[in-house]
């Protein structure tokens, strides 16, 4: 862009002004608050922050807590398998109606409701749905299936997995939307030319479609990726992190050791770890998707 | 990556039913098997909905002795009555009701705060050359990602100092905080779509930052800003975790006394009142999705990041 016209000369203090509560914010809530958390993670903080510089230990602590090393492998079994989930059953549901079944917009309606609620709402609804006495298991048993177990959500070594339903069950409806709208950008004369050429169906779709979709793919990765990282309300709602503490997740950790346990050295730590992840993960894409190839216009 | 959404989630809008994909077939083996896909699918995303409206209709007898998914015998609205007025969260016996006006206490004043900054910082950062621009930007959207348990404890702490640990200003300003990310980005991918040209001739014309804002921009923005404010009602709505820590005993939102009516240890579980209260809660944002349909998807898209 052109640097615009005659003002080009006079330095316009209206912008700078403009920007003040955003840049504030930036810096103190955002870039202050982080700094802080990451400095009283080094220091032996318990109850109230003190300048007592231990260097790692906090860290070194964290990685031998036991309700950590379960925190971050259910953090890893949710997130790996909800991103999977829901990308799998996302895009069954855009492929398949993209087909040209009728009621497409109002099955469209159905898959992405669960978008719109709370995940204490979904985490309260699918406690009860799996609720061992009433629910589910109870309906199994009625039909005749008497040995039938659905009462995952009591077992430590199955809760988890209870969890990762509710979850795609909310999220699944999103990436049917980011793929749907993938497909409608592909032209229809592509699958012409590859009927004309012998390709049958599935081969259409995994080899030609599932490619051409890979922006899509990044999206809809990137922003399950981060949902599951940040994944606390629908535990507290569904679970409590139990039964016991199987299904404990770094969120929730944090949150214990901050407002219950009073040992925010701990904490802070725990916090600083997802920081760094998550950073990690995602900086990279923030950079390529944002600031190196902006495409079009650039702001002025 | 928001530009690519938002453009293809209009493009989804746009074709209203309209699959670019294979011309229709006679109904085939695989016709059937879309179909039947499709229809489970749909029975699994609309279940939990369902067992949420029969479980809340029925009394706890029948709800002991009959089946998840059977239909109510009479519809029983005790439980929502109970759910609205006198259920109990820990010692308070005063039903969800409190929290629906707490949430409105809350959401309001949250949603034209957070709207109006984010506009204005959007129109800032798209069209007026401000140097550390996009570094604050950059900052705001790196932000968006990061989980919340990395800003807490310091929040807490400046807040208590100053005295807004608590209170309703307090939670309000937390909201517009966390949400000025996806807002801002809402609204500065808006205004890099829009002609140039027309912020060129307003400036020709003599017009200021703040004219420009107010009478050009502003006017223009009408869709996007149904779509913040959308995205704000619904996500400051279902918010859970800014409201635990930040709104105080007497703010609490709808979805923490919910959770506190559903996962209180005291007492018998009435799960009837359990599933009216959860009703309740998601009421307002499925009437708002329900209404809103396609508005709805630009915004979760880009809403998304939240979480």
């Amino acid at each position: 862009m052109p640097k615009s016209l005659d003002h080009k000369r006079r330095f316009h203090w209206a912008p700078y002004v403009a920007l003040a509560p955003a840049a504030l914010i930036a810096a103190f809530m955002y870039v202050g608050t982080m700094v802080w958390t990451i400095w009283i993670s080094f220091t032996s903080s318990k109850m109230l922050p003190i300048n007592n510089f231990v260097g790692f230990y906090q860290y070194q602590r964290l990685f031998a807590d036991e309700r950590w090393q379960i925190s971050a492998s259910n953090l890893v079994i949710y997130v790996v398998l909800f991103i999977a989930g829901s990308l799998v059953l996302g895009l069954l549901l855009a492929i398949a109606l993209d087909q040209r079944v009728r009621a497409e917009s109002s099955l469209r309606t159905i898959f992405l409701y669960p978008q719109g609620m709370s995940f204490i709402v979904t985490g309260l609804v699918w406690q009860w749905i799996m609720n061992p006495e009433l629910g589910l298991q109870n309906v199994v048993h009625q039909l005749g299936w008497r040995s039938a177990q659905l009462d995952w959500i009591v077992r430590p070594h199955l809760a988890i997995y209870v969890l990762v339903i509710a979850g795609v069950w909310q999220a699944a409806g999103l990436v049917m939307a980011i793929m749907l709208a993938g497909l409608r950008g592909i032209d229809p004369e592509l699958w012409k030319a590859a009927r004309v050429d012998g390709v049958p169906l599935t081969r259409y779709y995994l080899n030609i479609v599932i490619p051409m979709l890979k922006p899509m793919f990044v999206t809809a990765i990137v922003l399950l990726a981060v949902g599951g990282v940040k994944v606390y309300d629908l535990i507290v709602a569904m679970t409590g992190g139990g039964p016991g503490i199987a299904t404990e997740v770094p969120t929730k950790f944090v949150m214990e050791f901050l407002f219950r346990r009073a040992n925010i050295g701990l904490a802070t730590a725990a916090a600083s770890v997802m920081f760094v992840t998550v950073i990690a993960v995602v900086g990279p894409w923030i950079y390529v998707e944002h600031f190196r190839r902006e495409k079009g216009r650039k702001p002025v | 990556m928001k530009a690519e959404i938002s453009s293809n989630t209009a493009h989804l809008m746009v074709s209203r039913g309209e699959a670019a994909g294979r011309k229709p077939q006679r109904l085939t083996i695989g016709r059937i098997g879309i179909y039947t896909f499709l229809i489970i699918s749909a029975a699994f995303f609309l279940l939990p909905l369902y067992v949420m409206v029969i479980t809340s209709l029925k009394t706890m007898p029948e709800i002991r002795q009959g089946n998840l998914f059977a239909f109510p015998e009479a519809f029983n609205l005790a439980a929502w009555m109970k759910a609205w007025s006198s259920a109990c969260t820990g010692l308070d016996c005063n039903g969800v009701s409190v929290g629906f006006l707490n949430s409105f206490k809350i959401a309001i004043p949250s949603v034209i705060a957070s709207i109006g900054l984010a506009a204005w910082t959007g129109y800032a950062l798209c069209f007026w050359r401000a140097k550390g621009a996009e570094f604050i930007f950059a900052i705001l959207l790196a932000g968006a990602f990061i989980p919340f348990q990395v800003f807490i404890y310091p929040i807490v702490r400046i807040f208590s100092t100053i005295g807004l640990f608590g209170t309703l200003p307090g939670i309000i300003i937390v909201h517009v905080v966390f949400g000025l990310p996806v807002t801002t980005l809402l609204f500065r991918n808006f205004f890099v779509g829009l002609p140039i040209d027309l912020f060129k001739a307003s400036r020709v014309d003599g017009a200021n930052f703040y004219q420009i804002f107010r009478h050009i921009m502003l006017p223009m923005a009408t869709p996007i800003i149904v779509v913040a404010v959308i995205l704000q009602v619904t996500g400051i709505w279902n918010d859970f975790l800014y409201g635990l820590i930040f709104a105080g005993r007497e703010n609490l939102p709808m979805t923490v006394q919910l959770n506190n009516v559903v996962n209180s240890t005291q007492g018998v579980k009435e799960y009837n009142v359990n599933m009216a209260a959860t009703i309740i809660t998601a009421l307002l944002p499925l009437l708002v999705y329900f209404f809103s349909g396609r508005w709805f998807v630009r915004g979760i898209a880009a809403g998304a990041v939240k979480g």
